[in-house]
């Protein structure tokens, strides 16, 4: 990010919730459902809005789900919320035996993913959703960067024919996508930046952090491509193997458990179309901790030092 | 072995079952044909080597006055959004499902031959992306109150007509999915939507009070929020269950609705009925033999009724 103001921060939470309001002026399908955590979701201002159309399930998310679901069935578009981490592993059957096996049109919309609710501390950190909606039939996995990102996801996944996890996170976090000539589209990785020696692939608010380390990695001569991977699942292979048929090497930042997620993703398809040096930046299979956001992310792996230091070593 | 549609006992006419107009008439039609129905699953189950006779068996008048009777639907128009839906969230009980399913036109009879085979869509459990008209694919227990409060609230909220029956068994109220299902129905106060429990007492496992005991449940979904008849209905009586949905029926902005059938898991055969060991069990030809023929004489007192 070479611009001299500071990019404009929103949350991904805020960015969903005012989508949901925009988008419910005109589809009047839509209808939203959240477990006793619309105020920290930001589905209470859909609730506020449009209260025939949004239903408070209180805490139990597999009922949700199952609601949810029901309400595809009756003809609704619904988008179902509550913190990633209960929507994914107490939903987990529901949404794999009513919502995925029938590709009933639901979104799944998983706040605070990552390491985001992070003074919650672990029972409430999210990092593991991404391998589990992957392995889905019929899932489509999408995990956005920035508001814009949310944004788009949110209009197209309103339009498909089967179910979508939709990855949120808590902070407001920089807004990096202005000045992307394309905008996030569901399937299709995007370009962030062209380079030569090495591949990043990247998905959700660490694209900030990779973004600097890219910029570091120019300053000291390494052409590094930046490719935001943000769906997970169907996986746009062509565009992946391209660029590592060119730079020869691929570094995977996400963060999630290594084990499933983006790096599962990258190698199932490296592995098998050009295999090439590979190495991984995610939390290393542990149970993380309370604190600060930032400096959990820092102590996890996810800081732009850290990204700048494993691109060297994959390239040394 | 193919299985074929015995000619031994006296069959009806389905479709003419469904157009009967003499109400008297067509509830004695219903009850002859859910027997009808007991002899084909006990043979189709038999020829194919496989189980879930005693859940088939228990809901098979409760099914066979639905379809044949309380719900507006059209089998040949399985999408029609005016519908009435009903999920048969114990879907282990698919070869009642889908006799009755066939009988009432969904498919042909002579596809039953293809229950459980590979490339069929009679899956094992039923599947709604396999065969049209099936509302909702079961097998899991537990989801069927949820997702038709969903089905419900979205009838209700298009200012829809349509009512929602959800059958379940002792298993989906095992299961805690389901009371959250309840909460939720009750909260909202979703009409049209009716809860319709085969209360056969008996498991997988054993009887239910030994596995998990439900005390009483009217008190429980009254408890919860539901309109609950205030007594229950014989559930392999066609009239009594033809009383127990008009009673709904009357009740059409009272909220969610509980009935609560008497039935028997595994009912017509002596040594079957309220028997666990039947739920899943295969039915060898010893077995068989001596079953068959007390459906078949049960069938013939309908006869004289017809
Ligand atoms: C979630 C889940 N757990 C376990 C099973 C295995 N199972 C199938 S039927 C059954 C018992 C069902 O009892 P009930 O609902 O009373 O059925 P019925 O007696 O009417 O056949 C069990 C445990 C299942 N299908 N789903």
């Amino acid at each position: 990010m070479s611009t001299t103001t500071a990019p404009q921060k929103i949350a991904l939470r805020d960015a969903f919730g005012a989508g949901l309001v925009e988008l419910g002026k005109t589809n009047e399908q839509l209808v939203a459902l959240d477990a006793d955590v619309s105020s920290s979701c930001k589905t209470a201002a859909f609730g506020a809005a449009y209260p025939d159309r949004f239903f408070n399930c209180g805490v139990g998310e597999a009922n949700m789900v199952d609601i949810a679901a029901g309400l595809a069935l009756g003809g609704q578009r619904p988008v179902c919320s509550t913190f990633a981490l209960f929507l994914v592993l107490k939903g987990a059957e529901q949404i794999r035996n009513t919502v995925c096996y029938n590709k009933l049109p639901v979104i799944i919309a998983g706040g605070y993913g990552g390491l985001s609710d992070s003074y919650d501390g672990a029972s409430h950190q999210s990092l593991t959703d991404i391998a589990v909606m992957r392995s889905l039939p019929n899932m489509t996995v999408v995990v956005p960067g920035d508001a814009n990102g949310v944004q788009h996801a949110l209009e197209q996944g309103l339009e498909m024919d089967g179910p979508l996890y939709l990855r949120l996170s808590r902070n407001p976090t920089p807004v990096y996508s202005n000045t992307c000539s394309e905008p996030l589209t569901i399937g299709k990785i995007r370009r962030l930046r062209s380079g030569s020696d090495i591949t990043i692939a990247v998905c959700g608010v660490v694209t900030n952090q990779t973004l600097e380390a890219v910029d570091i990695l120019d300053q000291q001569g390494v052409s590094a491509e930046l490719l935001e991977v943000h769906t997970l699942k169907p996986f746009d292979t062509e565009t992946l193997i391209a660029s590592v048929a060119k730079t020869g090497r691929i570094l995977t930042v996400e963060e999630h458990n290594v084990i499933g997620g983006l790096a599962g993703a990258v190698a199932e398809c490296t592995a098998q179309h050009h295999p090439v040096p590979m190495k991984t930046i995610g939390v290393q299979d542990c149970f993380t901790e309370s604190g600060d956001y930032d400096e959990l992310l820092d102590k996890y792996g996810l800081s732009t030092q850290n990204i700048v230091a494993k691109a060297k070593e994959l390239l040394s | 072995m193919t299985f074929t549609i015995p000619t031994d006992i006296r069959r009806l006419d389905p479709q003419a079952v469904a157009a009967e107009s003499d109400q008297i008439k067509k509830n004695a039609h219903i009850q002859y044909l859910a027997q009808e129905n007991r002899v084909d699953v006990l043979d189709l189950l038999h020829d194919k080597g496989t189980g879930h006779w005693g859940g088939s068996s228990s809901v098979s008048e409760i099914l066979t006055t639905l379809y044949f009777d309380g719900m507006n639907i059209r089998p040949d128009e399985p999408e029609w959004a005016d519908r009435d839906r009903v999920v048969i969230s114990k879907g282990h009980a698919a070869p009642m499902i889908y006799t009755v399913m066939a009988k009432r036109g969904y498919f042909p009879v002579e596809e039953l031959d293809s229950l459980r085979q590979i490339n069929s869509r009679l899956q094992g459990h039923p599947c709604m992306r396999k065969l049209p008209g099936v509302e909702l694919s079961t097998g899991a227990l537990g989801h069927g109150i949820s997702v038709c409060t969903g089905i419900a609230l979205a009838s209700n909220l298009q200012k829809r007509e349509t009512w929602t029956w959800c059958i379940v068994g002792e298993g989906c109220l095992n299961e805690g999915e389901s009371w959250e299902g309840i909460m939720t129905a009750a909260k909202f106060k979703t009409n049209r939507f009716v809860v319709l429990v085969d209360h056969n007492k008996v498991q997988l496992d054993g009887p239910c009070d030994d596995i998990m005991p439900l005390g009483s449940l009217a008190d429980k979904f009254r408890a919860f929020g539901f309109t609950v008849a205030d007594h229950s209905y014989d559930g392999h009586d066609v009239n009594a269950i033809q009383e127990s949905l008009a009673w709904a029926k009357s009740n059409d902005t009272s909220g969610p609705l509980c009935i609560i059938y008497d039935t028997h898991k595994g009912h017509g055969v002596d040594f079957m009925s309220d028997n666990y060991k039947w739920h899943g069990a295969p039915i060898g030809v010893d077995d068989y033999q001596s079953a068959r023929p007390q459906l078949v004489e049960t069938l013939k007192e309908l006869e004289a009724s017809l």
